[in-house]
């Protein structure tokens, strides 16, 4: 629902806010640029002295205005032509032109109207009203994205678009609700729809009747500051009936010509104020610096409209429409789908197009139009849902708990649940289980024991698909494409060969990078920007599943780079592993910018054991800064498996990595990397403590082994590897 | 009603019969390229002794800026009722208003003057830009304003 708040007006009024913020950015510079150009007025200078210095230089003077940035601008009648400039208080003589500036008037034009008059205003408020729901709406987004607003700075994840979304965003959001609320007041006050139109100063004296009084004798102009003024009228010569009109920060007066009496005085409006004050924060006219900020600000908006619209569309194509859903009533099984970015549809559409083939009639929901009443032929019902944030219901399944608490009876069809997450957050799949356990204390039959897809894993979701299967009595193989990859052909130029005395035969494979065109190198598409880190999909011959490498090289390095173990039996380790220099794969490039070394200068301890020492071996390699980075490798025994071991004496050397601890696993004594964290846990710790940053690579029993290894060194310190996750400083690429 | 004003009400007011005293007046302001936004203009009448007597026209739609047609403002208050059908929109710099308006006879060569206050946005106000005794003889010359009227002219 806000989602929906926040895209609708986003998309239809892109163009018009882009145009309105960036007028207003530009906008915003003439108040300083005025202020530091116009002369200042001493500090007690009273307007009766600096009235008598321009009428000193100008006597057919008319008029005197004090914009709130100091400039003064006196109007005159010289010889029965009309004269203005801006003078300098201090002599009162002309120091520059009083016509507006054609720039200015053009940018305030465009701003408030579009060049279009009243119809004109009317968009541009309509523009302001869009602009504040989506920074209403965006903000709520925010807090929810990053887990509550207390967290509202908290460290961003996810897909560059995304995450420069939310970080312009979040330095942003403030000022802009407040430019289009502003804008809105204003809009309004415009129209006459405020009651805050200036109240007239009311002559409440007769005139004397005389004329001629000293204007530097007027006693209320001698009390009144110049920094207080705002204009100040004299009245027409030879008309004695005319009076002087003061206007002020307090209010607007009149004063007798002939006896420099006040003659009536009205004081500002509570309202007048109001829209003053607001005014004021609107446009930087008084409050220059302020102005500047909003400008600022605004200078965001085109930026948050192009990645939003990045974002919509990313969305838009990973949620694909399935084919051939069936109506709830008629279907045996029931899908219900917890999304929140639209990639767990993309896995409901692959089991729903396997079970529509095994010959069933499917229906597909979001999980928050749960009904089980409707489900009058249903056999099973299957769950898929993803988390949000720290646990939460993703946005297609808001409310389903609740429905289900409230259910009397549980339908009589058994439950599959299966979770979609990232085992690297500490919430993983929380939203799932969640959903799981409810279920099972409501005593609802279970069809498939609970599972949890890492990562997008097709390797998870099949599995899960062959334990489904079996309990459907059919045959269901899961081929899952998350995205249509771009596959290109990458040839062999090189291996090195490794680990065959200890029954591990591993190897660091190079190929040649691809052809990149232009446009992909452009946009940092597929190969034309990767880092070590990233993954590479790469499918065997022989299957639909592309299996994934963390990469050891960047772009920057010219080659792509993996390491590879074979695994007994396995189908594209195997390939790999038998491939010559010369010799073509399929891969694709997917982007893991979470496993991505900080752009900072924070201290780097590097963890992984055999194959995992690929990427961490890029970040090294790719240390040309000579940040510090401590690398703990476990291998099974150095003359054997001991990878990049000639590379990483040259690195050591030429200072790109400052520490290096192996441990050997095969030997009298096996030493694990776990092992050897914990001989060095002093030094771990300090660093830790002064903001050091882990990155872990590996297989799972590992990841564990340093995660308790991590857990035990930190305890006393009284930090938590929980809270050194939700920070961002604690990273694992495990499989 | 003073029965000046009653001749007023009629020129304003074309619909209203008996307007055999009065004849068809062309009122042509032509503006200067001034280099600012649309101008505000309220013309209106003083009689012989300088005393606001009516208004023919005024233009400019947001009657909260009507304050700055500060002559016209002071003697009227702004008052819808004084201008109830004779107001159009704001003249743009360079652009002229034409307005044609039935004129009572007993205003014409009888020491009346026609008035124009003219004001733009971030620009000085000018009140009296113009004031022009409305006689025969003036009929057809044009009259130069002070700041934003390049000329005024009146034909019958």
């Amino acid at each position: 629902m806000i989602r929906a708040l926040h895209r609708w007006p986003g998309l239809l009024a892109l163009a018009l806010v882009v145009i309105l913020a960036l007028s207003g950015a530009a906008l915003s510079i003439f108040p300083p640029v005025e202020r530091l150009a116009s002369p200042q007025t001493e500090a007690d200078l009273s307007v009766a002295e600096l009235a008598a210095r321009i009428q000193a230089a100008y006597p057919g003077l008319e008029r005197i205005r004090r914009a709130p940035s100091g400039r003064i601008m006196a109007a005159w009648l010289d010889g029965g032509g009309p004269g203005a400039a801006v003078v300098d208080p201090a002599t009162g003589r002309r120091v520059a032109s009083a016509d507006p500036d054609q720039a200015q008037r053009w940018l305030t034009n465009l701003h408030r109207s579009l060049f279009l008059g009243d119809a004109g205003r009317i968009a541009a408020a309509a523009g302001a009203a869009a602009m504040l729901a989506l920074s209403l709406s965006g903000a709520v987004l925010v807090a929810r994205r990053s887990g509550g607003w207390r967290r509202w700075f908290a460290r961003l994840r996810g897909p560059l678009s995304g995450r420069l979304h939310v970080e312009i965003a979040r330095a942003a959001v403030a000022g802009l609700a407040l430019s289009s609320a502003t804008a809105l007041w204003m809009t309004a006050s415009t129209f006459d729809l405020l009651p805050d139109g200036a109240a007239s100063p009311a002559i409440t004296a007769v005139p004397s009747g005389k004329t001629g009084f000293p204007i530097a004798a007027i006693d209320l102009l001698r009390r009144t500051p110049v920094t207080e003024l705002r204009e100040l009228s004299f009245p027409y010569p030879g008309d004695v009936s005319d009076v002087f009109t003061l206007k002020t920060d307090r209010g607007a007066g009149s004063i007798d010509q002939g006896t420099g009496a006040v003659l009536g005085w009205a004081g500002l409006t509570g309202w007048e104020r109001v829209s003053e004050t607001i005014s004021m924060l609107h446009t930087g006219r008084g409050a220059a610096a302020f102005g500047l900020a909003l400008g600022l600000m605004a200078m965001g908006v085109p930026a948050m409209g192009g990645t939003g619209v990045l974002v919509w569309l990313a969305r838009k194509r990973s949620s694909p429409r399935i084919r051939g859903n069936q109506p709830a009533g008629r279907a045996e099984t029931i899908l219900l789908v917890g999304s929140e970015g639209g990639s767990t549809w993309g896995f409901a559409a692959t089991l729903h197009r396997a079970l529509t083939e095994a010959g069933q009639t499917v229906h597909a929901a979001p999980m928050a139009a749960f009904d089980p009443d409707r489900y009058a032929r249903a056999r099973r019902i299957i769950i898929l849902a993803a988390t949000y944030g720290n646990g939460d219901a993703p946005a297609s399944a808001k409310g389903f708990l609740d429905r289900l608490a409230q259910l009397e009876a549980v339908p009589a069809a058994p439950l599959a649940v299966i979770g979609f997450g990232d085992r690297s957050f500490p919430a993983f799949c929380a939203f799932a289980k969640a959903v799981s356990a409810a279920a099972a204390a409501k005593g609802w039959r279970e069809l498939v024991p609970f599972d949890a897809v890492d990562r997008q894993s097709p390797q998870d979701f099949a599995r899960w698909g062959r334990a489904l299967g079996q309990a459907l009595g059919i045959d269901l193989a899961l081929a899952h494409q998350p995205i249509p990859a771009a596959f290109q052909r990458l040839t062999l130029i090189g291996r090195r060969d490794y680990g065959a005395d200890v029954q591990a035969p591993t190897a660091i494979l190079r190929f040649s990078l691809p052809k990149v065109s232009l446009w992909r190198r452009l946009t940092g598409k597929g190969f034309g920007r990767f880092r070590a880190g990233d993954l590479l999909g790469v499918l065997p011959d022989g299957s639909g599943l592309p299996r994934f490498y963390s990469l050891a090289s960047g772009r920057r390095d010219g080659f792509v780079e993996i390491v590879v173990k074979k695994h007994p039996g396995g189908l594209c380790s195997g390939q790999l592993m038998a491939l010559e220099p010369g010799d073509p794969v399929s891969a694709f490039l997917r982007r893991n910018p979470r496993f991505h070394p900080a752009p900072d200068r924070a201290p780097l301890i590097l963890i992984g054991a055999g194959t995992g020492i690929g990427p961490l071996a890029g970040f090294v390699r790719d240390n040309a800064r000579r940040r510090p980075i401590h690398l703990f490798f476990g291998m099974r025994h150095p003359d054997s498996d001991f990878l990049y071991g000639e590379e990483l004496a040259g690195w050591q050397a030429e200072g790109r990595v400052a520490q290096l601890v192996t441990a050997v696993s095969r030997g009298a004594k096996p030493h694990y990397v776990q092992d050897a964290l914990r001989s060095e846990g002093a030094q771990v710790a300090r660093l830790i403590r002064s903001g050091a940053r882990v990155m872990v690579c590996g297989g799972r029993d590992m990841a564990v082994g340093v995660a308790e290894a991590l857990a035990d060194i930190l305890a006393p310190w009284g930090v938590s590897a929980a809270a050194l996750k939700a920070e961002g400083r604690y990273v694992e690429d495990v499989y | 009603m003073k029965p000046v004003l009653a001749a007023l009400a009629l020129t304003a007011s074309l619909a209203l019969p008996g307007v055999a005293t009065a004849r068809p007046v062309t009122l042509t302001a032509a503006l200067n390229n001034y280099g600012g936004d649309g101008a505000y203009l309220a013309i209106y009448v003083t009689d012989p002794k300088g005393a606001y007597a009516g208004t023919l026209w005024v233009s400019g739609g947001k009657s909260k800026y009507y304050r700055h047609l500060t002559d016209w403002h002071r003697a009227t208050g702004g008052a819808p009722a004084e201008i109830n059908g004779i107001t159009g929109a704001s003249v743009g710099a360079g652009r002229t208003l034409k307005i044609t308006l039935d004129l009572a006879d007993a205003l014409i060569d009888a020491g009346y003057t026609l008035h124009v206050d003219a004001a733009v946005e971030n620009m000085r106000d000018s009140p009296n830009e113009i004031a022009a005794p409305l006689t025969i003889d003036g009929a057809g010359k044009p009259v130069r304003g002070r700041r934003y009227v390049a000329s005024l002219t009146y034909d019958m």
